[in-house]
């Protein structure tokens, strides 16, 4: 199933690179790709170097990153209904990037990345802050994140209604696009998803062990709360990562690791490396898609991964009678 | 698998006081559990004991005294190396659903393995060997869900030995059992027993524990009351004051241990016990 997914990942980056508003066929792709300087194909290759490549690869990280983050908070918190907002980060990042837009009069795209990431890290200090006197229990941690969502949505909300400017500039943002991205993002937030995810992919064995309850992973030699403390961080960083480069994109961090988990059981290692991939396929199959069906415009990624994506899961959950809930 | 020393004592609790937030449990226990031994704990609910074995097991960090596992304070330890020393199964452990019987065997694996070493080979045939220890290996594919209370408390067994610690501690592995799942656990406690490890378990069927038992210690009030071979603990005296209940003790016609017949109820003309004593620190404290 890994094999498979990894097969359709690349149809689609194939797909992604072609598709467009100029379109650019299969072997013209090719072409460029091995670095011909053919004068004819030089406008497609320019299209293809410096935006269909780099939208490719941000679609491909953000949902890797938010497949994963799911998988990790999902194990962390005992609950298949676990959205990697609900430790309260993608609503930290859009508070700061409309407080940064509307109050500050920042624009651009350093704006929403660095006010967004600052924000993740804001909402993940205040939820640790929260849940370090329970030691991080799980009830503990959803309720205060929750709250905080809930909070600082109402603060985001108010602040939009009153700022019709500030609106209109973020409201791109808040969907969640893959659409006109810095092409200097990219490489961070590469770097930063690479390795929260090989932290992720550390502490696996022990996320495993605390599903077991917290008396029998201590005695299995797992230090409980240390091990969530980590794995919210690693959820905080892969959020803050996938909302400052893309917008919050939702959805994709609760049905995919579902899906995964549908696949490979519950062994969190199997779990997170199908959600890698699947998350992946998910959000660049979105965006590809959001090019063609709305004629000479886009759809942004963020809603059709909701449109499209919540009837297939509610369908796959059906044929599981719900079980794992 | 056991500790290089060569201390008589696997376990040893040395003035040790657990507690909870405000309230302690036990306070300055004593204790040691003999290399080899199949220790039974027993006492009245709320005694401290399952409070003790936690204690033994480095859940609850004491607030005095300090915990000697193979001849090492376990608070100078990492938890993971402690982890392949002693096991601890929780009287009740959380059942992921739909979890198979080989994916949650394979959990007792972790502290054996990191980023770099997933799972091997050998986490393999040891995750197969300790589900033929208890006779399990037929479920490895079933779900948990789907087992008998017996089948999965066998199944939960596999997952410590699947730690392959020299040192066992089970809180009431008998208990919501019938009586042929309750000595078929037993049993199988006696053959761990018997292939060289330590065990340290709670009961509270008291002739059961001194047919399978080396050694008895009887908690009361979080104190240890009495400590010793079967026949030196459960006797009438220990009995009634642990447990506030008249008995006779007799020996079991099968195994000559001793074997406690409560003392005649008050609807077959017997005499009115006397009201169990109020066991608990905090129930002293209100009456």
């Amino acid at each position: 199933m890994l094999l498979v997914s990894l097969v359709v990942l690349a149809l689609l980056v194939v797909c992604s690179v072609m598709i467009g508003a100029r379109p650019v066929a299969f072997d013209a792709v090719l072409q460029i790709l091995t670095g011909s300087d053919d004068p004819r194909l030089r406008v497609d290759s320019v299209v293809i170097w410096t935006l269909r490549l780099p939208r490719t690869v941000l679609a491909i990280v953000v949902g890797a990153a938010l497949g994963v983050a799911g998988a990790l908070i999902q194990a962390v918190t005992r609950n298949p209904l676990a959205d990697p907002g609900i430790i309260g980060v993608n609503a930290g990042a859009a508070l700061l990037v409309v407080l940064a837009v509307s109050v500050f009069g920042w624009s651009g795209v350093l704006a929403t990345t660095g006010a967004g990431m600052l924000g993740a890290l804001a909402a993940l200090l205040a939820v640790a802050v929260l849940s370090t006197r329970s030691r991080m229990s799980p009830l503990v941690l959803v309720l205060a994140g929750t709250a905080l969502a809930a909070a600082v949505g109402g603060v985001t909300s108010g602040l939009l209604i009153l700022d019709s400017g500030a609106l209109d500039q973020v409201r791109f943002w808040t969907v969640g696009s893959l659409a006109g991205r810095d092409p200097e993002l990219i490489w961070p937030s590469v770097a930063l998803v690479t390795l929260a995810v090989l932290v992720g992919g550390a502490i696996a064995v022990r996320v495993n062990t605390l599903a077991l309850g917290d008396e029998m992973a201590k005695s299995l030699g797992t230090s409980v709360a240390r091990t969530r403390a980590i794995a919210v961080v690693v959820v905080a960083v892969l959020c803050g990562a996938a909302t400052a480069a893309a917008g919050p994109i939702g959805f994709v961090g609760l049905a995919v690791p579902f899906a995964a988990r549908l696949v490979a059981g519950l062994d969190t290692r199997w779990v997170i490396l199908l959600s890698l991939s699947f998350g992946a396929v998910l959000l660049l199959a979105a965006d590809v898609v959001g090019r063609v069906i709305a004629g000479s415009g886009e759809l942004e990624a963020g809603i059709v991964v909701a449109a499209v994506g919540a009837p297939l899961f509610i369908a796959l959950a059906l044929r599981q009678r719900m079980e794992r809930l | 698998m056991t500790g290089t020393d060569a201390s008589p004592d696997a376990l040893e609790a040395r003035g040790v006081s657990l507690g909870y937030p405000r309230r302690e449990v036990i306070e300055g226990l004593d204790l040691r559990i003999r290399r080899d031994s199949f220790t039974v704990l027993i006492g009245p609910n709320a005694c401290g004991k399952s409070t003790a074995l936690k204690g033994l097991a480095r859940l609850i960090d004491p607030s005095r005294g300090s915990i000697v596992l193979n001849g090492h304070d376990i608070a100078h330890r990492r938890t993971r190396d402690v982890a392949r020393e002693l096991a601890l199964l929780p009287q009740s452990p959380i059942t992921p659903p739909s979890v198979t019987v080989g994916d949650l065997v394979a959990r007792g694996r972790a502290p054996y393995q990191s980023l770099l070493r997933q799972y091997s080979r050998d986490d393999e045939r040891i995750v197969r060997e300790s589900l033929a220890t208890t006779g399990t290996l037929d479920l490895i594919d079933r779900t948990v869900d789907e087992l008998s209370g017996g089948q999965r408390q066998r199944v939960w067994i596999s997952v410590v030995l699947a730690q392959q610690t020299g040192v066992l501690l089970l809180d009431e592995p008998t208990t919501y059992l019938d009586l042929a799942h309750q000595i078929e656990v037993l049993d199988l406690c006696a053959r761990l027993h018997a292939e060289g490890r330590t065990l340290v378990v709670v009961l509270h069927d008291l002739t059961l524990a001194a047919r399978y038992a080396t050694d008895i210690v009887a908690f009361k009030a979080g104190r240890v009351v009495a400590q010793g071979a079967p026949a030196e603990v459960i006797t009438a005296a220990t009995v009634r004051e642990v447990f506030g209940v008249e008995c006779a003790v007799i020996a079991d016609p099968h195994t000559g241990t001793p074997l406690v017949v409560p003392a005649r109820p008050p609807h077959l003309g017997g005499e009115t016990q006397p009201p169990a004593e109020p066991t608990h620190r905090e129930d002293r404290s209100r009456s």
